[in-house]
């Protein structure tokens, strides 16, 4: 950017920008291009204000619910880690835990702090806070594990009259709560995290080199 | 420096070159001359992708993100990859994955089986987001690779390639399989305490398309098609047709 040049987001090809005020596309690819994701740091606070308000109820509220001839019987996300937990099971309790409740939460917590710092404008740990982000980026998609837990202990244990499970309200909130933190994580855009180093190399003064 | 000076005789590099080239919604941008000259996605620090030998990676200066990595024999390979991980996808799809017996009770189950019975229970957005994660985005993942890898057999890869590799990125995102694969062994220890399990030929073909999805993943090589695509400005390739005018 500072050699007011545009990269592209999905080919890679670098190239001058359209003069004036022209939309600019890709020539070969022809995406839309952009110094940065356009409004990146907004759309990365909504999508997480979204997962945090979602976060509440996902754990508050049963996922799934189990009917049998001894009654019926609603598990939270932390309940069904209980019940899993035996000399046997641990190890994949464990990995519920991980997946299910640690995983979002560290995740909401790290991108609210990159946010935080690049509005803040801090000039330090540009490398290690752009490993945070990619660490958050490869791991997030593995809190999707619980989704698929609850999705096929319900398609299984259909065996009427005997037992029943059903899904429950919590599972749309958890469900939306790894959307919305991938959403998240998605639109910010990891360059802004060095652009606070130099907060005088905005896209206004950048000046396109074949004007 | 040297990377700059390359890069300024892109002003001069034909009749049109202060005529912009329209585009629909805007105009297209000019390419630099220089190919190899590219911004690091993560952190925009300016630099040339070297030549490296097949197998070796490039990694950015500033920030260490894997820039490109020359892979042996991409395109015949992930074609190779790609057949077979349809295949197995298929099968996959249509056999059941997994059964349970209780007490003389049996109940089978494939992976749309469980997206209808969440569908069933009323769940009907969660079920749109497993159909999605678990049988959408890999089957156009590994659809879309297959088309691009058949369109790069082609002397001069036509550009709706490149507009199907533009899409791949985001199904590969999305697509889950391996998450799904663990969710189901979760499921099936916790099932296991009450009920007897019954594997199905779909599961084993899931841990084999696991493999097969990351083996397609590390030996496609996006730049690779990028570099031989026609391209969306219909202009010739830049650096085939620009003279290297020497000041
Ligand atoms: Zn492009
Ligand atoms: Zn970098």
């Amino acid at each position: 950017m500072e050699h007011g040049l545009q990269s592209c987001h999905t080919c890679g090809l670098l190239s001058h920008p359209a003069p004036g005020a022209q939309t600019g596309y890709c020539p070969r690819c022809d995406e839309e291009l952009h110094f940065r994701k356009p409004e990146s740091l907004q759309r990365t606070v909504a999508f997480l204000i979204a997962a945090m308000a979602c976060y509440v109820p996902a754990n508050l509220l049963p996922v799934m619910s189990s009917t049998s001839a001894a009654g019926t019987e609603s598990d939270t996300i932390l309940q069904g880690v209980v019940l899993l937990w035996s000399p046997t099971g641990w190890p994949l309790s464990l990995i519920v835990v991980i997946a299910s409740i640690m995983i979002p939460s560290a995740k909401i917590a790290a991108m609210l702090y990159l946010v935080l710092t690049v509005k803040r404008g801090a000039p330090r740990n540009n490398a290690q806070r752009v490993k945070l982000y990619r660490m958050v980026e490869f791991i997030g998609r593995w809190s999707m594990v619980d989704v698929f837990v609850d999705t096929f202990t319900v398609a299984l244990i259909q065996l009427q009259p005997l037992m029943v499970v059903e899904p429950g309200p919590g599972l749309l909130f958890f469900a939306a709560v790894v959307v919305l933190t991938m959403l998240a994580v998605e639109s910010f855009d990891p360059r802004l995290l060095w652009d606070a180093n130099s907060p005088e190399s905005t896209v206004a003064q950048v000046q396109p080199q074949h004007a | 420096m040297d990377l700059a000076s390359r890069a300024e005789p892109n002003a001069r590099d034909g009749s049109s070159a202060n005529s912009p080239w329209h585009h629909r919604h805007g105009v297209w941008n000019r390419p630099l001359t220089v190919p190899s000259l590219v911004a690091c996605p993560d952190c925009d620090f300016l630099q040339r992708i070297p030549e490296v030998p097949t197998g070796a990676a490039v990694r950015c200066r500033q920030c260490g993100k894997g820039l490109w990595r020359h892979k042996t024999d991409s395109l015949n390979r992930t074609l190779a990859l790609s057949i077979a991980a349809l295949a197995l996808f298929v099968i996959a799809n249509s056999v059941p994955m997994l059964g349970v017996n209780a007490v003389g009770r049996e109940s089978f189950t494939t992976v749309a089986g469980g997206t209808q019975q969440l569908w069933q229970d009323g769940e009907k957005i969660v079920a749109v987001l497993v159909f999605f994660a678990a049988i959408l985005s890999p089957a156009l993942q590994i659809g879309l690779l297959l088309l691009i890898t058949l369109g790069c057999g082609r002397p001069r890869p036509p550009f709706w390639v490149g507009v199907l590799l533009r899409h791949v990125q985001f199904f590969r995102t999305w697509s889950m399989i391996e998450v799904m694969l663990l969710g189901v062994l979760v499921a099936l220890t916790k099932i296991a305490e009450i009920a007897t399990i019954i594997p199905g030929l779909a599961l084993f073909s899931l841990f084999g398309l696991v493999m097969l999805l990351a083996a397609m993943d590390s030996c496609f090589d996006p730049r690779e098609v990028w570099e031989r695509i026609e391209w969306a400005n219909h202009k010739p390739h830049p650096v085939a047709t620009a003279p290297e005018v020497q000041p």
